[in-house]
């Protein structure tokens, strides 16, 4: 139950913070959406055994949450609770992989582990774009973004509305199962046939009020076209953007900063 | 089981978003033609009923721990197939970009494994096998189970075979499988149980619910997607998990001009080794020898340089704050 309203509240927050007046918020979502798909590619196509060309990367997001506002904790706690099915799978790695590649000091590292720490900080960095596009664009503007960028309009007017009619039902639903709750002892009663008829009333009344809403929609005119109406604007601020940051992505994937750096600093020192 | 971006390669996330790209263009032409304007607000609450139902939770009997529905065959059931995989997709899409539930890149291959499979395969094959057309209760029941146990181990296979592709984890396919199958055969029971308990109560509450999955001339097409996707996705993962470097990889090794061995795990261990080779001597060693660049101490150097970059990013973020508030 818990669970429940702490994701209404999830999603209602996400949409506060994209209804911010900043410099990046005020960049075209379009933009937005390729500039993160051109982050992601980037970041996937690095090798497993990489780790210091991966850190500069972090720039990218640490620019977007400053200029944008955004509270660093909020991320925090979202990579954490979305991390265990990649952590699950990466950390089998350090088990499989135990031949020592590299040494610090004294101590041995696997390639497994590096491998490990490869796919953490892909898993950061992925997870931190994503969330930060929708925090800054806010969901129903990269819906209409993604119909400008041709994806198809029956899947955008499937996402808008499912994104309308998920509070009522969320809301709904765990008002549901809170009346279930307050009504078990021990677990009993959370079985699965009191479930599958809780699940099943919940689903009749999801028909019945997609019918009421096909009515409101027919009384009010609607003649199966969806029109979606946008102030989104490709002016020369969002063309430097993405052109800016896939240059910068680019230029960090093919040279491994850190390393340069660090050659530079080890050849001085000596 | 949603696939995140870090597990997946550049080729298969491409692939995949690519052969699901196909299939979503065609059933929303699909669904156009075949279906009246009341289709569009019954997917979008019944995708929103989906959502809500993965929130809530039942006891799984005997264990003590709690599960809860896909949706997938629940919603082929229901409204039919091509409605069903563009909700199922939708959905996906919202747990992405809202819950991070998933990553972007790998949006692909999460469709893929929990829409496709269950709405293109696991209910035109087996559901619609056993259910025909005044098929008893219980008949309903038993297709739904397997439908949905199949869908779900369909889906899990998929899981293990793109990550076996992209190649980020080492887990070898075997093991991976063996991992992967058992439980989610166990999860696929329960859930398939649950599956058809709802679809039996909604049959009883409401007989003509059959109405909305109308959809004429469904299977010879549904086979021949399934057929050109198949192929589509054979095509691609057979082309890329070839010693040839994909797209990518090929462009910046020719930029950057540095050679590599074809075969990928070669490479790996290759380098791997070579970095071995060059770290094993420190820190006694690598510091004596001023000229010769190459045994620079590459973890030394790449130590420093990570706290550098760390500290220079953390500078930016201060200088940005400043400009900001200032």
């Amino acid at each position: 139950m818990a669970k429940i309203s702490s994701a209404l509240f999830d999603i209602g927050y996400i949409d506060t913070l994209s209804r911010q007046n900043s410099l990046i918020h005020g960049i075209d979502t379009r933009v937005k959406v390729l500039t993160t798909l051109v982050f992601l590619i980037t970041i996937v196509s690095f090798k497993t055994h990489e780790i210091s060309s991966l850190f500069p990367f972090f720039i990218y997001p640490v620019f977007l949450i400053i200029l944008a506002d955004l509270p660093f904790s909020y991320f925090v706690r979202k990579i954490i609770i979305v991390s265990p099915f990649a952590v699950l799978i990466g950390i089998l790695n350090p088990f499989i992989d135990q031949t020592i590649v590299l040494y610090i000091g004294k101590i041995g590292i696997s390639g497994g582990l590096i491998s490990f720490f490869n796919i953490l900080l892909r898993f950061i960095l992925t997870v931190l774009s994503a969330l930060i596009l929708v925090a800054t664009s806010g969901f129903n503007n990269i819906c209409i973004a993604l119909e400008k960028l041709y994806v198809p309009k029956m899947l955008v007017i499937q996402l808008l509305f499912i994104y309308r009619y998920l509070f009522v039902l969320i809301k709904e639903a765990s008002q549901m199962s809170k009346g279930r709750k307050l009504r078990t002892f021990n677990g009993k009663g959370m079985g699965i046939k009191v479930y599958a008829s809780l699940i099943g009333h919940l689903l009749l009344r999801a028909l019945n009020r997609a019918q009421r809403i096909h009515m409101a929609m027919l009384s009010r005119g609607f003649d199966g076209e969806i029109r979606t109406a946008s102030n989104m604007k490709f002016d020369k601020k969002s063309f430097l953007f993405f052109i800016l940051w896939s240059i910068v992505f680019l230029i960090m994937r093919i040279y491994n900063l850190p390393q340069i750096v660090g050659y530079f600093v080890v050849i001085i020192l000596k | 089981m949603h696939m995140a971006d870090a597990l997946i390669s550049p080729s298969v996330g491409c692939s995949m978003l690519a052969v699901t790209g196909a299939v979503i263009l065609y059933s929303s032409k699909k669904i156009k033609e075949e279906f009246d304007d009341s289709r569009i607000p019954l997917m979008g609450v019944l995708g929103a009923f989906v959502f809500a139902a993965q929130m809530i939770n039942f006891t799984i009997p005997l264990t003590g721990s709690s599960g809860h529905i896909g949706g997938g065959i629940l919603l082929a059931i229901l409204i039919g197939p091509y409605s069903a995989f563009l909700t199922i997709t939708s959905i996906l899409t919202i747990q992405a970009l809202l819950f991070a539930d998933g990553g972007i890149l790998a949006l692909g291959c999460n469709i893929f494994n929990l829409g496709f499979l269950p709405c293109f395969v696991s209910y035109p094959f087996v559901y619609k096998n056993i259910v025909k057309e005044g098929s008893s209760k219980t008949k309903i029941f038993t297709g739904a189970t397997i439908a949905s146990v199949l869908g779900l181990q369909l889906g899990a296979l998929g899981v293990v075979l793109e990550t076996v592709f992209s190649e980020i984890s080492i887990l070898p396919f075997d093991k991976f499988l063996i991992l992967m199958l058992p439980i989610h055969l166990a999860i696929g029971i329960v859930e398939g149980l649950v599956t058809a308990t709802i679809v039996t109560f909604i049959l009883n509450a409401k007989p003509d619910i059959n109405a909305y999955s109308y959809a004429p001339s469904v299977k010879k097409n549904i086979f021949a997607i399934f057929i050109v996707a198949a192929l589509f996705t054979a095509g691609f993962f057979s082309w890329f998990a070839s010693s040839l470097p994909d797209g990518l990889e090929w462009s910046i090794s020719n930029v950057t001009v540095k050679e590599e061995i074809s075969s990928k795990e070669e490479k790996i261990y290759s380098s791997l080794s070579n970095l071995q080779e060059k770290t094993s001597f420190f820190p006694d060693y690598n510091f004596k020898n001023d000229k010769e660049q190459g045994n620079i101490g590459t973890s030394v150097a790449g130590l420093i340089g990570v706290s550098i970059t760390f500290i220079t990013i953390a500078l930016i973020s201060l200088i940005l704050k400043k400009l900001k508030d200032g």
